[in-house]
């Protein structure tokens, strides 16, 4: 039996130590040079280093590549510099909301928040006394209803436009591309107008939700009417030809093909409304009470809550608006959670 | 003892099996189509086209891209109107019905005339069993025997050994050509008369494609079949008729339809013999 020696597998292609080795120094210059035109130049602040450190580090590495390797390697590495920057200048921002709330939200979380409402309990009492459980309750029902009047209308909605494509679809469409730019105090103030005056004169979630849906359809809807474009003319072109209807072949075939894309859909559509607030203002009465009737009666929701308790200026009313603003964050990654844990299941089976 | 002489022309090909004659099988008086033309838009596309298809055998369409082949072979199960802006004229005899007539219910008509594509295309939200029998599901039919109808489906195409174990898997876990076989055994749950085959093998490589002849040929006991195919040695190897088309520029027009071993070894239209001997296209 001979035994062939197999070579050990290398990766070429990957950057060698002496590049890694470039590339650390190129950043380490830049980032003395910024701290030298900080302190020895009038331009001052923490903005300023940030600028100039980009700009000398562009500036640096292309230069290298123009002399080592000449003008496209330059214009090459010129971009994927900005390439860099624009990643980071996204994701800053986002990093910083995320540690400045729970910064100053977990200092107002405990248990108590989950078990008790704010029924009882004054701005200024202990932060330990009252909790969030209205307002957990309040949001989780707006959000539900909202999404039990707006799935159905929004997906259908891009049914229409993609697979009836009848003589309306040139009309709705661009009502659903106005529809997605209406400020969501607009929204509010039409159901107060239409429905609450003049009908159910009494605040509700329903009022709430209605205001919500409206907001969450064309996002919705135009989500799924993309993705819905996505899936291949081919398998409708199959299922027809197998003798379904085209109401059969949608229902079987196309929406479950799509059927991770419009979960995505359903998820940019929570994402839309979860935090609004203007038309809670205007509709839910935001009260301190668990209210178990969705129908009638005021009820509270978290951004009301966060809105109420800054407005109330104490500082312990402000540490709760901060934990209330913690809860809403986790709460609304939990809804994203769970969309997506209940649209892969069947696939990953 | 070994006395097989490899066939060198396509002639040979084509003789190398006996040609239904037509009327051989009782199965109704078949399919018939009478001056089919067709437009896309104000694109005359097909002209005057007047086949006959005996039940029971298996007609190829031969002709170069463009030439109309699979406008001609969607109008017969009205899969042609999906296309916007598509128009035709003329009749599809179904049994001596035409599927165009006023209040003829086209997903019943789809069901006696089923299809093959030309790229594969399981429905990827569905198992390998669910895929077989979501004709039925399609068109809400119910029976009672599914195993037995899936594993005689899965047989016919020529695909049950290769899946029996593994039914629940999804159709997109199978390979090209077994993905084209699940497609045909798809389109026969359904008991089509006839079967619509348009480019079938264009995707596949020739192990498969050889499977799916192979069950072709087996499947023309029971139905009509029509292939649409670039493959002369395909057309040569399953088929007992063959028509030729060709668009001259204008709408795409029927040149001859004859015996395949007519037309492969003495065609009567030399642009055939230019077209089956290589001379162009």
């Amino acid at each position: 039996m001979t035994t062939v020696s197999a070579p050990s597998p290398t990766r070429p292609w990957e950057a060698s130590p002496k590049d890694r080795l470039r590339d650390g120094v190129l950043f380490a210059l830049s980032i003395g040079l910024a701290y030298a035109v900080v302190s020895l130049t009038a331009m001052k602040g923490k903005l300023a280093y940030f600028a100039l450190f980009f700009i000398f580090y562009m500036a640096l590495t292309a230069g290298f590549q123009l002399y080592s390797r000449g003008y496209a390697a330059a214009k090459d590495a010129f971009v994927n510099s900005l390439v860099a920057i624009g990643a980071v200048v996204t994701v800053l921002p986002i990093a910083s909301i995320i540690f400045t709330v729970v910064a100053k939200g977990i200092k107002g979380i405990h248990l108590g928040l989950f078990t008790h409402d704010m029924a009882l309990a004054a701005p200024t009492d202990p932060l330990s006394s009252g909790g969030l459980l209205h307002a957990i309750t309040g949001t989780v029902t707006l959000v539900i209803l909202a999404l039990i009047m707006s799935i159905p209308i929004g997906i259908l909605t891009a049914v229409y436009l993609t697979e009836i494509r009848g003589s309306l679809t040139r009309p709705i469409q661009f009502l659903v591309q106005a529809m997605s730019g209406v400020p969501s105090i607009v929204a509010g103030l039409f159901i107060l107008s239409a429905i609450l005056y003049p009908i159910t004169h009494a605040y509700s979630a329903f009022m709430g939700a209605l205001a919500l849906t409206i907001l969450m359809i064309p996002t919705i809807a135009r989500t799924s009417q993309e993705v819905l474009k996505l899936i291949p003319n081919d398998l409708r072109e199959a299922g027809v030809a197998l003798g379904g209807t085209q109401w059969r072949t949608v229902a079987m075939i196309v929406l479950p093909a799509a059927r991770s894309g419009l979960i995505t859909a359903v998820i940019l559509g929570i994402a839309r409304i979860a935090g609004e607030t203007a038309p809670l203002l205007l509709l839910t009465g935001g009260g301190d009470k668990v209210n178990p009737n969705p129908f009638n009666g005021s009820i509270g929701s978290l951004p009301y809550y966060i809105w109420k308790s800054f407005n109330a200026g104490s500082p312990e009313a402000i540490t709760r608006a901060w934990a209330g603003l913690l809860v809403l964050m986790v709460l609304i990654l939990i809804l994203f959670t769970l969309a997506r844990l209940l649209g892969t299941r069947k696939v990953a089976r | 003892m070994e006395t097989t002489t490899k066939p060198s022309s396509l002639a040979d090909v084509a003789n190398a099996h006996v040609q239904k004659a037509p009327g051989t099988r009782a199965l109704g008086t078949g399919l018939e189509t009478r001056g089919i033309h067709a437009w896309f838009g104000k694109n005359h596309v097909l002209s005057d086209i007047n086949l006959d298809f005996a039940a029971g055998t298996v007609t190829a369409l031969i002709g170069p891209s463009g030439c109309g082949k699979s406008t001609f072979i969607r109008t017969i199960n009205r899969m042609h109107e999906f296309i916007p802006g598509a128009a035709m004229a003329g009749e599809v005899l179904l049994d001596g019905r035409d599927v165009y007539a006023a209040g003829t219910d086209v997903t019943k008509i789809r069901l006696q005339i089923g299809m093959v594509f030309q790229k594969p295309n399981p429905f990827p939200s569905m198992t390998i069993g669910e895929n077989v029998l979501s004709g039925l599901k399609l068109s809400q039919q119910k029976v009672s025997n599914k195993d037995e109808l899936l594993e005689e489906c899965l047989e016919r195409a020529g695909l049950w050994n290769e899946v029996k174990d593994r039914l629940g898997a999804h159709g997109g876990s199978l390979s090209g050509g077994q993905q084209q076989r699940l497609c045909i055994a798809r389109a026969l749950a359904v008991r089509p008369q006839v079967l619509l085959m348009d480019e079938p093998c264009s995707a596949l490589d020739p192990g498969s494609t050889l499977r799916i002849e192979e069950t072709i040929r087996h499947l023309s006991d029971t139905m009509t079949i029509i292939i649409v195919t670039h493959n002369m040695q395909q057309a040569a190897r399953v088929s007992d008729y063959t028509a030729f088309f060709l668009s001259d520029g204008g709408p795409g027009q029927m040149i001859e339809a004859s015996p395949t071993n007519e037309i492969f070894s003495r065609p009567r239209d030399k642009r055939t013999e230019n077209y089956v001997t290589g001379r162009f296209g």
